[in-house]
């Protein structure tokens, strides 16, 4: 079922430039060639009766509703499937086409449960909606006929059932499993009457391949696909526009409540990361926002060895600030700090900065980007001048050649992979390159021109040796070099890269794969004539993760892929936020706008703001955070939004620098793994409890609008600012708005960003300025913003991490569809049905190597530590190679993760660890509940 | 904080600008990379060290560390 205030044109738009005008029931309509005239008379006001067509998908024309008279033809057409001409005349209402109508319906309703009374969605599916607009009254024909009413539910979705006997047989449903979401798991099975809708062969949907996109049951017309929540709860009564609260594609939702409960998340069709689609994450599993271990009263306690009491705000605020102004008396201004997480909105993380430069006076101020796209930001900003992805997600339709490197989008990223499988589809390459064999390597209808299954940690020699290829082959883009970068830098760089140690030969020894497959990557990349790369953590989380960015950049540029749609290097963002938390000065040597702490001039116009003296030196990044604290520096800390203890390298060592500091403030919503260190706990408030803007990997600022009341009272903005007034630096904001006001009064890429503005547009992607108010789509244009692109040599330099007859295995990390990072929030929802543990996968020859079976529990053990988990046998994974997920705190993946990190900006290297794998009867250790003293409030504002 | 990790993180800065066409650029550029992203106790701690000779330090970037200013207190 669409969403409740969704107007649906029937068929998707033309892109034509050219209009045609024809006349329709009287009236002219001028609308682009190419257009429907089922969408020219949506255009025009006049709603044709349909049931097939929907402006997501392509005309079908199987209903027979659609139909309409074209005067001085024969016959009835279907308007979907009829395309406008010039000077037709067209009508859509008559006698004739009236009767015709009801006699489809009726045969439809033959074979349905009658009355709107019977709907599942209180009549308000298309499907009666349809029969009350053609005037059905009554059925002729059902009376003792064969029907398929006796079809029993599928119920095994835990999101959504599927009612087989409400089912028209449309392909709505199956169109959209094609089409948008590129699953292909939906089929129209068999003939004739026997026909009937079943994903995957005759399975049910969870044993199917469907992914739950929820894309079929937005499509279908009737009541027979339908989310459970609102067969339980009945369907919304209005709908709030909002964000998604998970990964970086930023999908925009329409929040559909009923009193004040959510019945349901719809993707905003109107959505432009998104349009309109969704994954299993961001339709479904919301429920974690009303979960029972919700904390909603703030908590303190003096040892973390003690319970916890429930206190007041006021209390446990004041507790706060007391002890993080005694740490600092005793300690140092620059002894506590505060970390921002890329969950939160841009808002929130500019008031956690402000609050450590202005409140606690120095810039001991990180945030999540740290242990993942930290590297992005150096080497972007390095080559490019912005530290930011080049272009939009819709670039990628433009593109010939798409390079997926260290990604794995169908998981990660699983609305921005429906469009990158579309493009594929459509016949454009692709190259993949990565350690695990992933979706889009080899799936129906998609199947890489190259699958580079490299060694972990040898993408800087991969990429060298592409680079290697391009310019000994003569496919550089001499013009572009040219004009768009400096020419003694190139030289060098040249030099640098067409040394025989650069070859494919030589990185076929170092990253095992094959030199002709290198070329010949290297090759279709040069070619395009538009490559777009399109990157992950499997990129940055290396010691060498800003090389490889660099590296990257420098193929771009040698072959002219920079500035134009299709083309770029744009990386695929883990959380909804990464982009937004980091432009708006969460980093220790950054204020908004990636601007240097140590440019006078710019702290100046922050001094004049805030009215304080601005500390001009770097502060401690999260890794020199923890190292600080081991050596009795760094004593206290205020924790937004981030489980440390759990998605940190080595937490042996967090867990260590944890209990090293005096004063732990943990604001988020559930009592995470950090929370176990931790003096004071302030419960916080979920996306859909506050007002705000996410920011997504293609620098989209969205809205983010409070749906429900924050369960703890207050959204998390206005906790930063009592806990800052406390510590004696005012911050009096009535509303996030003006929050965004100041942000773009003090960061020149930002400038005119307003809620008006973004209420009336919908979106902007920064930079936004005097030039392009509404934004910029594709960055880079004609030059880049340092003005020449820069070439920098990028040595390989292998990881310090080698395996040893004690360590052979190399283990890397990653996520999965169904779960979120830590899995703080989908762990507390229906999703867990997907995944209920981690496991490690494992190739066969070396679980055979260790007698090891499928589903026997093994010990990985690292140089820092072991973690206990079920083992999985598959070829996705390369012999040698061990991978693993880290949803789940019981199995703890990052024990085992080291503390190397990459060279320019520490970000972990999570992605290669040497390991050993053995079968152990040991189990993860299950962590108790937190204790709680609930009746020690002293009094409750 | 852990002088060899401190050495360990600035010699792999070092290795990355080794790179560059000159080695006063080389020097120029890792002792820049350690001014604007590392905390002043770092730099201030990994100076008191090259002020001891190389040790562990390349060579190159103990030339970077001494050529740091000093360092302002935290």
């Amino acid at each position: 079922m669409l969403a409740i205030d969704d107007k649906d044109f029937g068929t998707p738009p033309s892109k034509s430039k050219k209009l045609v005008t024809l006349e329709i029931d009287g009236h002219p309509v001028s609308v682009p060639e190419g257009t429907s005239v089922l969408r020219a008379a949506a255009i025009a006001g006049v709603a044709i009766p349909k049931l097939c067509a929907t402006d997501s998908m392509a005309a079908f024309g199987s209903c027979r509703l659609c139909l309409i008279e074209v005067e001085g033809r024969n016959g009835c057409p279907a308007s979907c499937t009829t395309p406008v001409e010039s000077g037709i005349k067209v009508r859509t209402r008559s006698d004739k086409l009236e009767k015709l109508r009801r006699g489809v319906m009726e045969l439809y309703m033959s074979d349905h449960p009658l009355g709107a009374a019977e709907c599942k969605a209180d009549g308000k599916c298309e499907l009666h909606r349809m029969g009350r607009e053609v005037g059905l009254e009554s059925v002729r024909y059902n009376h003792g006929a064969r029907t398929h009413l006796d079809l029993a539910v599928d119920d095994s979705n835990p999101y959504f059932s599927f009612d087989p006997t409400r089912c028209i047989l449309c392909s709505r449903c199956v169109r959209a499993c094609d089409d948008i979401q590129g699953t292909f798991a939906l089929t129209i099975d068999g003939r004739g009457f026997n026909s009937l809708m079943s994903p995957g062969q005759h399975q049910h949907y969870i044993d199917s391949e469907c992914v739950s996109c929820g894309a079929c049951v937005q499509a279908c017309p009737t009541d027979a696909l339908m989310e459970k929540t609102v067969l339980e709860k009945g369907p919304g009564d209005r709908a709030v526009v909002t964000t998604c609260g998970y990964c970086g594609v930023g999908c925009s939702f329409k929040a559909e409540v009923r009193g004040d409960e959510i019945v349901r998340m719809v993707p905003n069709k109107d959505g432009l990361p998104n349009h309109g689609h969704s994954c299993v994450k961001g339709r479904f599993a919301w429920g974690y926002a009303t979960h029972p271990d919700r904390v909603r009263t703030p908590m303190i306690r003096e040892r973390i060895q003690d319970p916890w009491r429930e206190v007041s705000w006021d209390e446990a605020i004041t507790f706060a600030a007391r002890e993080l102004k005694r740490v600092q008396a005793k300690y140092g201004r620059g002894s506590v700090g505060g970390i921002t997480s890329s969950r939160c909105t841009n808002e929130e993380a500019y008031l956690v900065q402000k609050l450590v430069r202005a409140a606690l006076g120095n810039n001991n101020v990180d945030t999540c980007a740290r242990v993942c796209h930290s590297p992005t930001g150096y080497g972007l900003k390095t080559a490019f001048g912005t530290p930011a992805g080049t272009n939009d997600f819709d670039s990628v339709l433009e593109s010939d050649v798409i390079v997926v490197i260290g990604a794995n989008p169908t998981e990660g990223h699983p609305v921005f992979s429906s469009i990158l499988k579309r493009r594929i589809r459509e016949g454009a390459r692709l190259i993949v390159a990565d350690p695990r064999q992933i979706e889009l390597a080899r799936m129906p209808h998609v199947e890489a021109d190259y699958f580079l299954q490299l060694t972990p940690g040898t993408n800087v020699a991969l990429f060298n040796a592409m680079a290697h290829t391009i310019v000994t082959d003569g496919l550089a883009n001499e013009s572009f070099i040219h004009e768009r970068t400096k020419r003694s830098e190139y030289h060098h760089w040249r030099d640098f890269i067409i040394q025989e140690r650069n070859s494919p030969e030589a990185a076929e020894k170092i990253t095992g794969v094959p030199a002709e497959k290198i070329r010949g990557a290297a090759r279709l990349y040069a070619k395009g004539p538009n490559s777009a790369i399109y990157y992950g953590l499997g990129v940055t989380e290396h010691s060498q993760g800003s090389t490889a960015v660099l590296a990257m950049a420098n193929l771009a540029m040698v072959t002219g892929n920079v500035g134009r749609a299709g083309v770029g290097v744009n990386p695929l963002r883990g959380q909804n936020n990464v982009q937004g938390s980091n432009d708006v000065g969460s980093f220790p040597h950054e204020l908004t706008g990636y601007r240097h702490v140590s440019d006078s001039k710019v702290r100046a116009e922050f001094e004049h703001e805030w009215h304080v003296t601005l500390d001009p030196e770097p502060g401690l990044r999260i890794p020199n955070m923890f190292d600080a604290a081991l050596d009795g520096s760094f004593k206290g800390i205020y924790i937004e939004g981030e489980d440390i203890a759990q998605s940190d390298p080595n937490t042996n060592h967090v867990a260590a620098a944890l209990q090293a500091m005096e004063i732990v403030i943990v604001h988020d919503i559930f009592l995470n793994q950090t929370a176990n260190f931790a003096h004071v706990f302030l419960p916080g408030s979920s996306f859909l409890e506050k007002n705000g803007t996410f920011t997504n990997a293609e620098r989209r600022i969205s809205m983010v609008r409070k749906v429900l009341h924050p369960l703890a009272g207050k959204e998390d903005w206005e906790v930063t600012c009592m806990l800052s007034n406390a510590l004696g630096f005012p911050m009096n904001y009535k509303h996030p708005s003006e929050i965004m006001d100041e942000i773009a009064r003090l960061t020149p890429t930002f400038t005119g960003v307003n809620y008006a503005k973004l209420d009336r547009i919908g979106s902007a992607q920064w930079p936004c300025n005097d030039a392009a108010p509404e934004g910029t789509p594709v960055m880079h244009i004609g030059e880049f913003v340092r003005g020449k692109g820069r070439f920098l040599p990028t040595e390989y330099v292998p990881t310090d991490e080698r395996t040893t007859q004690r360590y052979p295995l190399i283990l890397t990390t990653g996520r999965i569809l169904t779960q979120y990072n830590v899995g703080t929030q989908t762990r507390r929802t229906k999703n867990v049905v997907w995944h209920a543990e981690d496991v490690l996968e494992i190739h066969p020859h070396d679980a055979e190597q260790r007698g090891l079976r499928e589903g026997d529990w093994v010990e990985v053990t690292s140089r820092e530590g072991s973690i206990f988990v079920r083992a999985l046998l598959t070829e996705r994974v390369q012999p040698g190679v061990v991978y693993t997920t880290f949803h789940h705190p019981d199995t703890g993946a990052n024990v085992v993760t080291t503390e190397n990190s990459d060279w320019a900006t520490n970000c972990p290297e999570y992605k290669v660890t040497a390991v050993q794998v053995k079968p152990t009867s040991r189990r993860p250790e299950r962590i108790p509940p937190a204790r709680i003293v609930h009746d020690a409030i002293a009094s409750k504002p | 904080m852990d002088i060899h990790r401190l050495v360990k993180m600035a010699n792999e800065i070092g290795t990355f600008f080794e790179g560059a066409e000159q080695h006063h650029e080389a020097v120029a550029s890792t002792a820049a990379h350690l001014r604007n992203f590392w905390d002043p106790r770092m730099r201030a701690q990994l100076i008191e060290y090259a002020r001891h000779g190389d040790g562990e330090l390349s060579h190159l970037v103990r030339e970077a560390v001494l050529a740091l200013d000093a360092p302002r207190q935290a």
